[in-house]
C-alpha cells in the first residue's frame, strides 16, 4: 500500500466521491465487505440470469421416469437460493450505505440538483464519443457511472426483487412470507403473466447493464487515468499520474 | 312480506328423500373444504333458514356461466340449487318475459331490499350510454345500478362480471367494463372463468347461504376456497414439469405420455382457480388432463395476453408484436454489437496516441 494514501480526497463539493483527485496517487476506496458483496451479488445475477431463463424457456425433454429427474426443480432451487443471497445482500448494502465510508453511499445518492455534477456527466459523455482527448481523475465513480449504478443497480435491483419474490409467493402459496410481502404485486401489475413479462424485461435490463459495465470497467483501466477492476478487488484506487488536473 | 320456505321444505316438495339431502350437505361440507362436522350445520341451516332471494342479471355475456350453472355435477345440485335459492329474476331462466318480468324484478327489490343477493352475469358497456345492451328498453348498466343499489352483496359470475372478457379485449368498442367499475359501494365476490366450474358456482352459493357471511376473498376479491392456488400447484401432470419433461409437439412422443404442457403455451402456472382439483362435467376431465395446455380463462384479460401457445405475454409496443425476451434479446444483442464498435474505435483512438506520444518522446529525449 501506498504511503500517501488517505481515506478521502482534500477538498471540493459536497461528497468527496465526486471530485477529482488532486495529486493522491492512491486512495482506499471500497471497504472489504463492499467488495465482497460486489462480487457475490455478480455470482448471484450470473446464476439468477441462467437459471431464469431456463426456467422461461426449460432444457430439451429429460428420458426416463419422471421420478428419476428432478431437473427443474433443481434448477428452479437454484433460481431461489441465488434470489436469497442477491435479496439479502441488496440489503447488507443498503445497511453498508450508512456505516462504510462515503463512497458506499455514493450509488443511492445521486446529486441531480447540482449544476456541477450535470456538467461533470457532460463531460463523461463527451468523453465516451471521443470527443474529449484527455479524461478527468475520479476518486469514486464518474457521474456517468453513478447514474448507471443507481438506475441499473440500486433500481434494477428493487425491480427484480419485488416482482421476483411476488412470483416465488404463488408457489410459496398464499399466507407465505413472501406472498403476505409482495403479493400485492401481482394485481397491481394486472396479474401472474404480467409479473412474468416485467420480471423477464428486468433480466435484460440488468443483462444490457452488465454488458455495460465489464466493457466500460476493462475499457476504463486501460484508457482512464485510474485504477478499476484491480479497485474491486483491493480496494484502492490507483492512478497512473500525478497530475493535479 | 310472504313466509319463504326453507330450503329443506323445497327439496321435499320437489321429491328429494332425507338420505340424499343429507348427501348434499356432506358433499357441500367437502367441496367447501369444511370438516365433517359441518355436514349437520349446512343440513341444519337449510332446515331452518328461509331461502335467500336472488336476482340474476344478463349484461354482454354469452350464458355460458349459466350453462355451466345448470351442470352442476351433484343431482341434487342439478335439480334443486335453482329451487334452493329463491331465484325471482332471471331472465333466461324464468317463464315471465316481457312486463311480466319486468314487474317480478321491481317486485323482488322492493320486497327484499338490502337482502337479496344479486348475481351478474356479464358487464356492462358504457361506450354510446351503454346503448350496446339494452335490457327491457333501458340500457343494462341502469338495471345493474338500479338492482345494486338494494342488494346485499353482489357475485360477479365469470370472466365478463369479474374481469370484462372478449368484450373488453382490445381495442374494446363497446367499452365494456367489469361490475366492480360501476358499482363500488357493495361487497363483490368474483368467480372468474369463462365460465367458472360449476360446482365452484354452487359452492358459493351455498357458503353464503348456510353462513350468511361472504366467503374469505383474496386479494383480487375472488373466493380464497376455490382460487388460493394456481391451476400448476395441482396439476397431475405437475411431476414432469419438475422432472423437466415436456410437450414440445402436440403429436410428439411426450404428448403421447401426458409430459407437462408448459412449453406448449400452458398458464396454469399463473392461473387461478380448482379446474385441476374439481375438475369439469361431474369431474370427469379439464383441459389439460385432455392434452391441452390452460388458456388461463379465469385471470384478468386473458384475451389481451397473446397467444395461448406461448409462455410470455405478447408486447405491443413500437408497433411490433414481441414478448420480453425477444425485446431483451434483441436490445442487449444491439448493446453488445455497439460495445464491439466503441471497442474499436477505442483502440484504433489509443494507437493514435500512443504513436503520438512516442513521437513526442523521441523528440524530447533529442
Amino acid at each position: 500500500m501506498s504511503d500517501n494514501r488517505k481515506s478521502d480526497p482534500p477538498s471540493g463539493f459536497g461528497p468527496t466521491h465526486g471530485v477529482q483527485s488532486s495529486h493522491v496517487t492512491s486512495v482506499y476506496v471500497y471497504e472489504a465487505p463492499l467488495r465482497l458483496w460486489h462480487w457475490t451479488n455478480a455470482a448471484a445475477i450470473v446464476v439468477l440470469a441462467i437459471t431464469g431463463f431456463l426456467i422461461g424457456s426449460p432444457l430439451p425433454s429429460q428420458p426416463g421416469d419422471p421420478s428419476s429427474s428432478f431437473l427443474m426443480g433443481y434448477i428452479r432451487f437454484a433460481h431461489f437460493t441465488a434470489a436469497y443471497v442477491f435479496a439479502i445482500g441488496f440489503l447488507f448494502r443498503i445497511y453498508w450505505a450508512f456505516v462504510g465510508n462515503s463512497h458506499a453511499r455514493q450509488m443511492f445518492i445521486v446529486p441531480v440538483k447540482s449544476a456541477a455534477w450535470w456538467k461533470e456527466v457532460l463531460f463523461e459523455l463527451r468523453w465516451y464519443l471521443f470527443l474529449e482527448k484527455r479524461p478527468k481523475k475520479y476518486v469514486g465513480h464518474n457521474p456517468l457511472a453513478q447514474i448507471a449504478m443507481f438506475v441499473f443497480i440500486v433500481l434494477g435491483s428493487i425491480w427484480m426483487i419485488f416482482t421476483g419474490f411476488a412470483l416465488y409467493g404463488e408457489g410459496e402459496q398464499a399466507g407465505s412470507w413472501a406472498s403476505r410481502v409482495f403479493g400485492w404485486v401481482i394485481p397491481l401489475a394486472g396479474q401472474s403473466q404480467d409479473v412474468h413479462t416485467l420480471h423477464h424485461l428486468g433480466m435484460w435490463f440488468i443483462i444490457a447493464f452488465i454488458i455495460i459495465h465489464v466493457y466500460v470497467a476493462i475499457r476504463e483501466d486501460i484508457m482512464s487515468r485510474q485504477s478499476l477492476v484491480s479497485t474491486m478487488i483491493s480496494g484502492e484506487r490507483t492512478f497512473k499520474d500525478d497530475d493535479p488536473e | 312480506m310472504a313466509q319463504l320456505e326453507t330450503f329443506y321444505d323445497v327439496m321435499r316438495r320437489q321429491g328429494i328423500s332425507r338420505r340424499s339431502f343429507l348427501k348434499f350437505c356432506s358433499l357441500t361440507a367437502t367441496a367447501l373444504g369444511l370438516g365433517p362436522l359441518y355436514t349437520a350445520r349446512i343440513a341444519h341451516a337449510m332446515e331452518t333458514k328461509p331461502r335467500t332471494p336472488v336476482i340474476w342479471l344478463h349484461g354482454l355475456e354469452c350464458t355460458c356461466c349459466s350453462e355451466s350453472f345448470i351442470r352442476s355435477a351433484h343431482p341434487l345440485v342439478k335439480d334443486v340449487v335453482l329451487s334452493m335459492i329463491s331465484l325471482d329474476y332471471d331472465d333466461t331462466l324464468m317463464a315471465a318475459a316481457g312486463h311480466q318480468a319486468e314487474a317480478a324484478l321491481e317486485d323482488t327489490i322492493e320486497k327484499y331490499k338490502g337482502q337479496y343477493i344479486l348475481a351478474v352475469e356479464g358487464n356492462p358497456p358504457l361506450n354510446e350510454d351503454g346503448m350496446f345492451c339494452i335490457i327491457g328498453g333501458k340500457p343494462f348498466v341502469e338495471q345493474l345500478k338500479h338492482a345494486a343499489q338494494n342488494a346485499k352483496a353482489i357475485i360477479s359470475w365469470g370472466s365478463c362480471a369479474s374481469h370484462g372478457c372478449v368484450q373488453a379485449a382490445r381495442p374494446n368498442p363497446t367499452r365494456a367494463v367489469p361490475v366492480h367499475k360501476v358499482i363500488t359501494d357493495k361487497p363483490i365476490i368474483k368467480v372468474p372463468g369463462c365460465p367458472p366450474i360449476a360446482e365452484v358456482m354452487t359452492g358459493v352459493i351455498t357458503y353464503m347461504l348456510t353462513f350468511d357471511r361472504l366467503p374469505e376473498l383474496d386479494r383480487t376479491g375472488r373466493p380464497k376456497m376455490f382460487y388460493s392456488q394456481r391451476i400448476h400447484d395441482k396439476c397431475y401432470r405437475r411431476p414432469h414439469f419438475d422432472a423437466g419433461q415436456f410437450v414440445e409437439h402436440f403429436d410428439d412422443e411426450g404428448a403421447r405420455r401426458g409430459y407437462c404442457l408448459y412449453k406448449m403455451g400452458c398458464k396454469g402456472p399463473t392461473t387461478y382457480n380448482a379446474c385441476s382439483t374439481v375438475q369439469w362435467n361431474e369431474g370427469t376431465s379439464f383441459p389439460i388432463k385432455a392434452g391441452h395446455g390452460c388458456i388461463g380463462c379465469s385471470e384478468e384479460g386473458f384475451w389481451d395476453k397473446g397467444s395461448w401457445y406461448a409462455r410470455l405475454t405478447d408486447i405491443h409496443a413500437f408497433g411490433v408484436e414481441a414478448n420480453a425476451d425477444k425485446i431483451g434479446g434483441t436490445v442487449a444483442g444491439a448493446i453488445g454489437a455497439t460495445v464491439a464498435v466503441h471497442a474499436a474505435i477505442s483502440a484504433l483512438k489509443r494507437a493514435q496516441t500512443k504513436s503520438a506520444s512516442k513521437s513526442v518522446q523521441k523528440m524530447d529525449t533529442h
